[in-house]
């Protein structure tokens, strides 16, 4: 295996045998998953299926019950901070001070993460997110949609190698839409690995090379987009998760 | 997680064991306090509550330091059993620290006059006694019983070294107000009375050591049960 | 090291910079503070003699309980908001996000104390405003602040939120109230001798500051 870190790494995300119980009940069980350098995956499934809590483990901010994380070929028990130095996320809580602006709290998380020129970058960012004219303006007077772009900008700005978002799409109007799926898809930015968890269909055999559905804490389901359509997914979906996306 | 038949079946007899030589030597302990030692002159037949008085405070302190141990172990590499070792035995530091303040209290009153006073030792006691209760109740606090655990051991481990401290710091501070109490000699006590003592000490350690072997069991065969309707339903 | 340090500095000034805009934990310390002053006198009736006896235990029956109001809220309202996961997500070393949540605490504590103290030496008449007092206010504020910071962060993720902080904090720092509260004493009376609190204070915030140091990755993570 390659050192961890360098740029010959071409497994991204490798989870092994990840379980996460609360007492008795497993709200992962048994999750496989391994993930190529720039490829993108989409998570399936209903609610309480267990999507929340895959992302908040990859994010390292859940300690497994048993299994194991390595991101860019770092252990997530033997060097956390590594692993949190490749990961970006956007999840339900925007992460975001809302006494403070956008401008405010990217420079704060970038210097979180010893960013070097992080001036230069936080005006990309916001530029990048469409904000930019209301960057001095404090959090809890921006609409949802705009918290949620800041919230974008926010996992970008230590320039991540991995991307987790949970349900980015919330809040996001049709050209905010086109905005993720451009960040996504490594159009306006250079492209990184990506997973993602959503309820619509479309967007993730739109956004995404690879789905999976997740159904009661199981990944029950994996398979290529391009082999894919709506139909066959839907199908598949129903079958496995038993409930209508 | 079921037990294998063979386990179960060592368990039971390591059990039995235990059970009924703490029967056996409970017995022993009541002749011997109530018989064999001497009465004490001054004190009269009050100063037998001493023996359990000392044996309980000594399980108490076991205990705790088990606690103590077993949570550095948790914290190390986490495991549910690591977990219930230290809440049973915290429970039984719980109840002997009961015993120690309910029966400080009854030797007090006929002796200093009143059931309570702010005494170093009482109140270090007191302390303790608190310390290990939040520490109990901390468990039911926390939503994720994984935490939950985890933050036990974190007080498990602050909670024990604070006892010496808190020690140190009351007694600094009875030291400024007068001692209300006459100090009691115990200089001279017979050889028997030390003797009823030690061997108080041995039979409350194989009693805690009970109670904490059926705790233990107890909780893994609820947890068993838990396992089996979840996977049933 | 430059990065740690540069992490540590950027959350201090972080939480100084919501609390300058926010500004509702200062409020909410402050005037619990007063507010406890003026009804322990109320209550106890204090005049004379007495007030030299009791008064250094009210002052800091008043700090611990501010302080605790204060110390609770700040977790909480990183968790509530979910900006805790946000630190969390940072790669930052828990031993270095505890001493800056540490921090943090302490500069709102001593603002706190800044206006406590005098408004004390007001109400009561005491020479509080003195070195040896200062030194005892400012080591036992420390003592608070560690374990207090410490528990804040488990009573947050606890469904009794900060109700839970005074079971953790009240048992375990009776050696800091103690001693404060005698340091404290001795300094207004001039009493020299006795035993060493300002050293028992010192030893509990050592003892304490390293444990708390190694144990807060336990306490904050998931």
């Amino acid at each position: 295996m390659a050192d961890p870190g360098t740029d010959d790494v071409d497994t991204a995300v490798e989870v092994q045998g990840i379980t996460k119980r609360y007492g008795a009940q497993a709200a992962l069980d048994q999750v496989d998953l391994c993930l190529g350098c720039n490829e993108r995956l989409a998570v399936l499934g209903p609610n309480g299926a267990g999507k929340t809590t895959l992302i908040a483990v990859l994010a390292t901010l859940v300690r497994p019950s048993a299994g194991t994380l390595r991101v860019m070929g770092f252990d997530s028990a033997d060097a956390p901070n590594e692993v949190r130095r490749r990961i970006g996320v956007v999840a339900h809580q925007t992460y975001l001070y809302e006494e403070l602006s956008a401008r405010e709290n990217l420079l704060f998380y970038g210097r979180l993460y010893g960013m070097p020129d992080l001036e230069a970058r936080v005006e990309m960012l916001l530029k990048l997110v469409d904000i930019y004219p209301r960057r001095h303006e404090q959090i809890a007077n921006l609409s949802r949609g705009m918290q949620q772009r800041v919230a974008l900008a926010r996992a970008l700005v230590h320039d991540p190698d991995v991307l987790l978002l949970d349900e980015p799409d919330t809040g996001l109007d049709q050209a905010h839409l086109d905005l993720l799926a451009s960040l996504v898809q490594g159009r306006a930015i250079p492209a990184r690995t990506v997973i993602l968890t959503t309820h619509n269909l479309d967007r993730a055999l739109e956004l995404c090379g690879r789905v999976a559905v997740l159904a009661q804490g199981r990944l029950v389901y994996q398979a290529a987009s391009a082999a894919l359509d709506r139909a066959a997914l839907r199908d598949a979906y129903h079958r496995l998760a038993g409930a209508a996306p | 997680m079921a037990l294998s038949k063979n386990e179960g079946g060592a368990r039971r007899w390591i059990d039995d064991v235990l059970g009924v030589a703490t029967l056996i030597g409970m017995v022993v302990a009541l002749w011997l306090i109530f018989i064999y030692t001497p009465m004490e002159l001054v004190q009269g037949a009050v100063q037998k509550v001493f023996y359990i008085h000392l044996a309980s405070i000594w399980n108490a302190y076991l205990g705790f330091l088990i606690v103590f141990v077993v949570s550095i172990l948790y914290l190390w590499r986490p495991s549910a059993r690591k977990d219930r070792i230290a809440r049973a035995w915290a429970e039984v530091g719980v109840v002997f620290t009961t015993i120690t303040l309910v029966s400080g209290s009854i030797w007090a009153k006929p002796i200093w006059g009143t059931y309570w006073t702010w005494d170093a030792r009482l109140t270090s006691t007191l302390i303790l006694w608190i310390i290990y209760v939040v520490y109990l109740m901390l468990r039911g606090f926390v939503g994720d019983p994984e935490r939950g655990r985890r933050y036990a051991a974190i007080v498990g481990i602050i909670g024990f070294i604070d006892v010496p401290i808190v020690h140190m710091s009351v007694r600094w501070w009875r030291t400024l107000h007068p001692d209300p109490i006459v100090a009691t000699s115990e200089a001279a006590l017979p050889a028997s009375m030390w003797y009823t003592v030690l061997y108080c000490i041995v039979v409350f350690t194989v009693l805690a050591l009970f109670l904490v072997r059926q705790r233990v069991h107890i909780d893994e065969l609820r947890e068993t049960l838990v396992d089996l309707r979840t996977t049933s339903s | 090291m430059k990065l740690t340090l540069q992490q540590v500095l950027a959350i201090v000034q972080k939480d100084l910079m919501v609390e300058m805009r926010a500004r509702d934990l200062l409020v909410l310390m402050l005037t619990f503070a007063v507010l406890s002053l003026v009804i322990f006198y109320l209550a106890l009736d204090l005049w004379g003699p007495v007030v030299q006896r009791v008064g250094p235990g009210l002052l800091w029956m008043t700090i611990t309980f501010a302080a605790m109001l204060g110390m609770g809220r700040t977790f909480v309202r990183e968790y509530e908001r979910g900006t805790l996961a946000g630190l969390l997500l940072a790669p930052i070393d828990r031993g270095a996000l505890f001493i800056s949540k540490l921090l943090a605490n302490l500069i709102f504590l001593f603002i706190m104390e800044a206006v406590t103290l005098p408004m004390f030496a007001l109400l009561f008449d005491l020479p509080v405003l003195n070195p040896a007092v200062m030194l005892a206010t400012l080591l036992g504020t420390l003592g608070l602040a560690i374990l207090g910071t410490m528990f804040s962060a488990m009573a947050a993720h606890s469904r009794a939120r900060e109700a839970l902080l005074p079971l953790l904090l009240l048992p375990t720092t009776v050696p800091i109230i103690i001693g404060a509260v005698q340091a404290t004493s001795n300094a207004i009376s001039g009493v020299a001798d006795g035993p060493p609190w300002i050293g028992l204070l010192i030893a509990f915030d050592v003892i304490f500051l390293t444990l708390s140091y190694l144990l807060f990755e336990h306490a904050i993570e998931g």
